[in-house]
């Protein structure tokens, strides 16, 4: 585990910590902050991975965009707060807003405890299907968690 | 998003350019925070030594009903504030000692861009400053002597970089606590305490507030190559950027009282 990680644990004072291994969907793409990607023909659901929000810790608050907006490739778009820190959430895809998950403004938690499926952020119309090439899939994903967190 | 980064590492250590301002407006602080992080590359320290008037500032969520007693704060023409960073709700004065660090996410060798892993950092770099004056703690995301809180933190994360910044107790008006209400999120350590029993003045264990900013800037050169620079130079650069951190306005406050429990804002000029 990064020696970081050790660190934070004995100061702040916590035995649970980020677990050794987060889940990982097949089917689905992923970005190197943490976002994950699921294609539906010409459209695609945004989400964080089981990673990030084991990283962030409880989230208490979602910052969501509105419909109709275009999100890019790599810009934020949104903010979550955990653990008195607000953290961009980064577009995987260009493409304009079709959905928002406005549950998430009376439900942050489903980003912790349903990253993959409740948890979903926002969806949307993919401009640039060939984004999607720059992102990891599961297996490399996974690999990029454990070199982040010095695991191997 | 970032701008190109200025200087280059110095004796092997990252550059952290340092700006230290006396009693500057807290919302002036909090949009030269937002500049920095999003408009530039650089690693910088800014250091604000109190300031005034004596400001309420609230984290991005905050719900001014649930945290602020809105009568008196309307009585009495306090500001109110909702910064970019997320956190709780202080209220700010001449006593207040502001530390904000803005770092690129390799500044840090190793350090992830989480919250939990910049707390760490920000608690070992504090304990060289502090342990030889209280039993100094990083309890959940304060930094206390025991149990009693002196520095509240607060943190913003992009892509590529974050803010680690905290409000210092150096010295408190306790009436100001009136203004406040005890929030529902509350650290476990703080076991339903008021705001008497649950905070400290640092004036009662360290001899100056220059021992402090001294120690804490001896400490950073542990890890940076520090490099002060004027404010000036950095105002002067300003890219039209937009920060998000608001003054509430009369109208808000208003509004909230007529109905409760309404948070949507204003923007207000600075």
């Amino acid at each position: 585990m990064a020696l970081w990680a050790c660190r934070a644990a004995s100061y702040l004072r916590i035995s649970s910590f980020p677990r050794a291994f987060s889940t990982v969907l097949k089917d689905l793409k992923y970005a190197d902050t943490h976002e994950w990607v699921k294609v539906e023909g010409d459209s695609a659901t945004i989400g964080i991975s089981d990673h990030a929000q084991d990283h962030l810790g409880d989230v208490v608050y979602v910052e969501l965009p509105e419909v109709g907006t275009s999100v890019s490739q790599g810009k934020n778009f949104g903010a979550v707060e955990s653990v008195k820190a607000t953290s961009d959430i980064n577009a995987p895809v260009s493409g304009e807003i079709l959905q928002v998950n406005d549950e998430l403004s009376e439900k942050p938690g489903f980003v912790n405890g349903s990253p993959y499926d409740k948890g979903w952020i926002i969806k949307v119309k993919i401009s640039d299907p060939n984004e999607l090439n720059s992102l990891m899939d599961d297996e490399k994903y996974k690999k990029f968690c454990e070199e982040e967190d010095g695991t191997h | 998003m970032a701008a190109g980064v200025v200087g280059t590492r110095g004796a092997g250590r990252p550059l952290m350019r340092l700006i230290t301002m006396s009693g500057a407006p807290i919302l002036q602080q909090l949009h030269l925070e937002e500049r920095l992080l999003r408009c530039t590359g650089d690693n910088w320290c800014i250091i604000n030594d109190g300031t005034a008037p004596a400001t309420i500032v609230m984290g991005v969520s905050g719900k001014v009903s649930e945290l602020v007693e809105i009568q008196p704060v309307l009585q009495d023409k306090v500001p109110v504030i909702r910064r970019f960073s997320g956190g709780g709700t202080v209220i700010v004065d001449q006593g207040t000692v502001f530390v904000t660090f803005i770092c690129s996410k390799t500044a840090v060798a190793g350090l992830q861009p989480f919250p939990r892993d910049i707390m760490s950092w920000s608690g070992q770099l504090y304990g060289k400053v502090f342990d030889s004056f209280g039993e100094f703690q990083l309890r959940e995301n304060d930094y206390a002597f025991g149990h009693r809180k002196f520095g509240g933190n607060a943190q913003s994360i992009t892509r590529d970089r974050w803010v680690h910044h905290t409000s210092f107790l150096w010295d408190y008006d306790m009436k100001n606590m009136d203004y406040l209400k005890n929030p529902k999120r509350a650290p476990d350590y703080r076991q339903a305490r008021n705001h008497t029993d649950f905070l400290c003045r640092m004036k009662e264990y360290m001899p100056s507030r220059s021992v402090f900013t001294e120690g804490l800037i001896s400490s950073l050169r542990d890890q940076f190559t520090v490099q002060p620079t004027e404010l000036e130079t950095v105002v002067s650069d300003d890219t039209g950027f937009k920060p998000s951190t608001k003054l509430l306005s009369l109208q808000d406050l208003e509004d909230i009282i007529n109905t409760k429990g309404s948070h949507t804002v204003q923007e207000v000029q600075a």
